[in-house]
C-alpha cells in the first residue's frame, strides 16, 4: 500500500458493497472491461476499486440494465460510485501531492488559470510591444507572428510547461500502477500495451457491448463515442501540427505562419475542427445526461476541461481566419493564453483520465493472460 | 375500445403487445408496478433456453429438439403437455431473430455458467435490459402503456371477455377491448395465498422475485371459469441467503457452497445429502428442504479449504476461529454443532477431491450421507451462510391450448381470452426447473397470444 492519502473509507466500503453484489450477479459481463475484471476478484482492496474505477467510462449501460438500481433497496448505482472513486484517485495520485487540492474545486481552478493565462499574454503583449506592431494588419508572410511574440518566448515557455506536465502525469501514472501491485516493467510488455493502445484508439469499451452506450439516456447511442473520437483525434492532429511546425522551424528554418495548404496548417485546421465539434458535442450530451448517473461534484472539472479545449480550438481557428488582419495580435495572444492554460492544467484536470484509463487498460490486458480463480459452477 | 388489452408488463406481455401491434391492432398494456419496477420476474431473468441444430450466435454445439424435450420431461417427471412443450421448444429455435429485431442483444454465457453455454442464450445486461429494449420497441410501435395500474376485475361471461376494471391513482376505470391477453404472472408475492398452500411456514419464505406478482389476474380468471393447471403447492424454490430482503433480492442472493460443506438446521443437525449431485442440478431442491426444517432456516458451513471456490455471494460469511465460536455467532447449540461436525468428520473416507466431477470423497455409516465432495471440516477459519427458502415462481396457472387460448372448466377454449407467461407456464412446466425455460415459455406463448388475439379481432 502506498503512503499516499487514501480514498475515504466510507467510499471504499460502499464500493465493496456494490462490487460484491455485481460479483454475485454478473449480468453485465458483456458490456465492458469492468465486469470481467471484477469477476477475477473475490474481494476488493482500495487498489482494486481504483483500477475498476479507471476502467469505467460511465457509459451507464450497467445502470439501466441493473435490477438493483435505485429505487431498489440495494441502491446500486455502480457507475456513479465508480465515478466518485475515480475522482478520488485523481487526487490521490496527483504530483506534487500538494496540488491534489486543485481537484477539489477543479472547475474554478481551471477557469482561474485560464483567465490568468489569457490576461498574462494580453498584458505582456500590450506592455512589451509597440502598439503599432500589435494592431498592425500583418500580411500573411513568414515571421509575422514573431513580430508580435518572439519565437524564443513561445518555445521556451511552452516547452518547459509541457515537459513539466508530462513529468507530473508520468509520476501520477506510476503511483496508480504501484497501487495495482503490478510489476513496473510489465507496463511496457508489448502484448498488453499494444492491446491497450488498440482499445484506446477505438474506444472499444465505449460501445456498450456493441450497440453504443446509454449516453445521454437509456437508449443505446454511439454519439458520445463519435464526439470523443472527434475530440481525441482533433487533439492529436493539432499536436501533430505543432510537431511538424517545430521541425519546419528548427530543421529547415521556415518561420510561421505557414501557407494555408502547408502541412502544419492543414493538420491544425482539420484538428481544430475536430476539437470544435467533439467538445461541443460532449458538452451538449453532458447537459442532457440523465442526472441519476452524474456525480454533480465533477461537473466543474468536466466542463472546465471541455470548455478549455473549445477555447483553444475557437481561438485557433479565429486566428487562422484573421491572421492577415489587425485582430491577429490579440487573437494570437488569446490562443496562446488558452494553450498555455491547457498545458498547465493537463495534470490537474480531467485530462488525467486519459493517463489512468490507459494504464488500467494495460493492466486489464495483463490480467487477461492469467488464470481465473477456480470456482465451482453456480 | 382497444383491439387487444394486455394485462401484465413482463416478457410474455411485451411479446404479445409487440406482436399484436405489429399486426396493426391497437394495444393497451397495463402494468401494475411503477415504471422503475416494471417487468415482473422478467427483470431478474438472464437467459433463454434455445433449441439449435448447430452453433448459433452465442450458443455453442447443438441442442436438438429431442434432447431439450428429454431434459424437460426429466425435470417435470412427466407433468408437461407434450404438444405445448414441443411448440415452445421449436419456437426457441427461431425466436432469437425476432428478439434481435426488437432490440434484445445476447452475450456468451457468464463467468460461472459455462455449463449453460450450449443450451442457453444470455441476454446482454440480463432481463431488465431485455425489458428496456421491448418497452422501447413497444412505445415506438405505438403500444399504449400505463404503469401503476392494477386490474381488480374482469367482466367475463361464458368465456367471453368484454372489459377490465383497473385502478390507477385510486381511480377506477373500465377498459373495454375486443380481446384480452392475461400475462400477469403467478402469485408468489402473495404471502397469504402462499400460506394456503404451504401453511404458516410460508411466513418465513423470502420472495426472490418481484413484489408485484400478487396473482390478482390469476385469481380472477380461476374465479371466472378458467380451468386450472399445476399444483398450487408447487413453486420454484431455492436456498438463498437468509439475510436477503423479503422481496426482489434476485440472483445475487444465491449461495453456492452447499456441495462444498455441510448444511445444518437450527438444531445443528444435518438433514440431507449435500453432495448428491452437481450444484446446478440440485439447488432447486434445497428451497423445499429448508421449508421442511424447523423455522425454515439452515446454515451452510464450510472451512478455509472451500472458501473462494464458489461464486462469491453478496453477503459476507459469518466467520469464526472454531466451530464453537461459529455456533455462538449463529446462535446454535455449540455442543450440538460440535457433535454434528465431529460425527461428519469421522465418517469422511479418504478420496481424491475434485469438485468438477462426481468424485469419490464420501462419508461412510452416516445418516444422511454425503456422497460426493465430502472433506473433513477441520481447517479454520470456519465460515457459515444462513439459508432460507427463496421462492422464485409458482406453478399454478390457467390451462391453454396451442393457440394460447385460455381453456374453460368444461374444456372449451375461451372466446377471446389468451394467456401467456408464468400464468400458464404450468402447462409446460408442471414441476421442477431447468434454466431458461420460463423465458422460453413466455416468449413463445406471448407471441402466439399476440398473433391469435390480432387474428381474432379481424375474425
Amino acid at each position: 500500500m502506498s503512503s499516499l492519502e487514501a480514498i475515504p473509507l466510507e467510499l471504499i466500503d460502499e464500493g465493496r458493497r456494490m462490487a460484491s453484489i455485481c460479483n454475485a450477479c454478473r449480468y453485465c459481463e458483456g458490456y465492458c472491461a469492468v465486469f470481467p475484471a471484477l469477476e477475477r476478484r473475490l474481494s476488493f482492496a482500495e487498489g482494486d476499486l481504483a483500477y475498476l474505477a479507471n476502467l469505467c467510462h460511465n457509459c451507464g449501460s450497467c445502470y439501466y440494465a441493473c435490477q438493483y438500481a435505485p429505487p431498489h433497496e440495494f441502491q446500486l448505482n455502480f457507475p456513479k460510485m465508480l465515478a466518485q472513486i475515480r475522482a478520488e484517485t485523481y487526487k490521490k495520485y496527483a504530483w506534487p501531492s500538494a496540488l491534489a487540492r486543485a481537484f477539489e474545486r477543479n472547475g474554478l481552478v481551471v477557469s482561474l488559470i485560464t483567465a490568468a493565462s489569457l490576461a498574462l499574454f494580453l498584458l505582456v503583449l500590450t506592455l512589451a510591444i509597440d502598439r503599432s506592431v500589435l494592431f498592425a494588419a500583418h500580411p500573411d508572410r513568414e515571421g509575422s507572428f514573431y513580430a508580435v511574440i518572439p519565437h524564443a518566448v513561445m518555445a521556451y515557455a511552452f516547452g518547459a510547461i509541457f515537459l513539466f506536465a508530462i513529468f507530473a502525469l508520468f509520476i501520477g501514472s506510476t503511483r496508480f500502477w504501484r497501487d495495482t501491485e503490478e510489476e513496473a516493467r510489465d507496463f511496457l510488455k508489448p502484448g498488453p500495451f499494444g492491446g491497450a493502445v488498440a482499445d484506446a484508439l477505438q474506444l472499444k469499451y465505449l460501445g456498450g457491448g456493441g450497440e453504443g452506450c446509454t449516453y445521454p439516456g437509456e437508449k443505446p447511442s454511439n454519439l458520445r463515442s463519435w464526439f470523443h473520437h472527434f475530440t481525441f483525434y482533433g487533439f492529436m492532429l493539432c499536436f501533430a501540427a505543432t510537431c511538424v511546425a517545430a521541425v519546419y522551424h528548427y530543421a529547415f528554418g521556415w518561420e510561421a505562419p505557414y501557407p494555408f495548404w502547408s502541412v502544419p496548417v492543414l493538420l491544425g485546421t482539420i484538428g481544430g475542427m475536430g476539437l470544435l465539434i467533439g467538445p461541443a458535442g460532449l458538452l451538449w450530451l453532458k447537459a442532457i445526461r440523465d442526472p441519476a448517473l452524474s456525480d454533480a461534484t465533477q461537473t466543474g472539472m468536466d466542463v472546465g476541461f471541455i470548455g478549455l479545449l473549445l477555447l483553444v480550438s475557437v481561438t485557433g481557428l479565429m486566428l487562422l481566419a484573421s491572421r492577415e488582419t489587425a485582430a491577429m495580435g490579440v487573437l494570437l495572444a488569446a490562443h496562446l493564453g488558452a494553450v498555455m492554460a491547457l498545458f498547465i492544467t493537463l495534470p490537474y484536470g480531467k485530462f488525467v483520465h486519459a493517463v489512468y484509463r490507459f494504464a488500467a487498460l494495460v493492466r486489464y490486458h495483463l490480467e487477461r493472460k492469467r488464470a481465473l480463480p477456480e470456482i465451482g459452477a453456480e | 375500445m382497444y383491439d387487444v388489452l394486455v394485462l401484465g408488463g413482463g416478457n410474455a406481455a411485451l411479446c404479445a403487445a409487440i406482436t399484436a401491434r405489429r399486426a396493426g391492432r391497437s394495444v393497451l398494456l397495463l402494468e401494475c408496478a411503477p415504471k422503475h419496477f416494471r417487468g415482473g420476474n422478467s427483470r431478474h431473468t438472464r437467459n433463454l433456453r434455445c433449441m439449435h441444430d448447430g452453433p448459433a450466435d452465442v450458443l455453442t454445439g447443438v441442442y436438438r429438439e429431442e434432447e431439450y424435450w428429454h431434459d424437460l420431461l426429466q425435470v417435470t417427471g412427466g407433468e408437461t403437455n407434450e404438444q405445448l412443450a414441443r411448440i415452445t421448444i421449436r419456437h426457441t429455435a427461431t425466436c432469437r431473430d425476432w428478439m434481435l429485431g426488437n432490440g434484445v442483444r445476447f452475450q456468451p454465457s457468464l463467468g460461472g455458467t459455462l455449463h449453460l453455454s450450449r443450451t442457453n442464450a444470455f441476454f446482454l445486461g440480463g432481463g431488465k435490459a431485455l425489458l428496456n429494449a421491448y418497452y422501447r420497441a413497444a412505445e415506438a410501435l405505438g403500444v399504449e402503456i400505463t404503469y401503476d395500474t392494477a386490474v381488480t376485475n374482469l367482466n367475463i361471461k361464458d368465456g367471453r371477455f368484454t372489459s377490465a376494471i383497473a385502478v390507477r391513482d385510486g381511480v377506477e376505470h373500465e377498459i373495454r377491448a375486443k380481446t384480452v391477453v392475461a400475462a400477469a404472472g403467478g402469485f408468489e408475492s402473495n404471502v397469504a395465498w402462499l400460506k394456503e398452500a404451504w401453511g404458516p411456514a410460508a411466513d418465513n419464505f423470502l420472495v426472490r422475485g418481484t413484489p408485484y406478482n400478487m396473482g390478482r389476474v390469476l385469481r380472477i380468471l380461476l374465479d371466472n371459469g378458467a380451468k386450472s393447471i399445476g399444483d398450487p403447492a408447487q413453486g420454484h424454490c431455492v436456498a438463498i441467503d437468509a439475510r436477503s430482503p423479503k422481496f426482489d433480492g434476485g440472483i445475487c442472493t444465491r449461495v453456492d457452497c452447499v456441495s462444498l460443506g455441510v448444511v445444518v438446521n437450527e438444531n445443528a443437525l444435518r438433514f440431507y445429502d449435500e453432495g448428491e449431485d452437481f450444484w446446478p442440478k440440485r439447488y432447486a431442491i434445497w428451497g423445499r428442504l429448508l421449508a421442511e426444517q424447523p423455522n425454515q432456516i439452515g446454515f451452510a458451513i464450510i472451512d478455509a479449504k472451500a472458501m473462494g471456490k464458489f461464486i462469491p455471494p453478496m453477503f459476507p460469511a459469518v466467520k469464526a476461529g472454531s466451530i464453537r465460536e461459529l455456533a455462538v455467532a449463529l446462535k446454535l447449540d455449540a455442543a450440538a454443532l460440535e457433535a454434528t461436525l465431529a460425527r461428519f468428520n469421522a465418517a469422511v473416507r479418504p478420496g481424491n477431491f475434485d469438485h468438477s466431477v462426481l468424485d469419490d470423497c464420501r462419508t461412510e455409516a452416516l445418516s444422511p450421507p454425503k456422497t460426493h465432495w465430502a472433506r473433513a471440516i477441520d481447517t479454520p477459519p470456519f465460515f457459515a451462510y444462513p439459508l432460507r427458502p427463496g421462492i422464485t415462481f409458482t406453478y399454478l396457472g390457467v390451462a391453454v391450448n396451442e393457440r394460447a387460448q385460455m381453456i374453460l372448466q368444461d374444456d372449451r377454449p375461451a372466446h377471446n381470452i389468451f394467456a401467456a407467461g408464468e400464468i400458464m407456464a404450468g402447462n409446460v412446466l408442471g414441476k421442477g426447473y431447468i434454466a431458461g425455460i420460463g423465458m422460453a415459455i413466455g416468449t413463445t406463448f406471448g407471441r402466439i397470444a399476440g398473433e391469435e388475439a390480432a387474428r381474432h379481432v379481424v375474425a
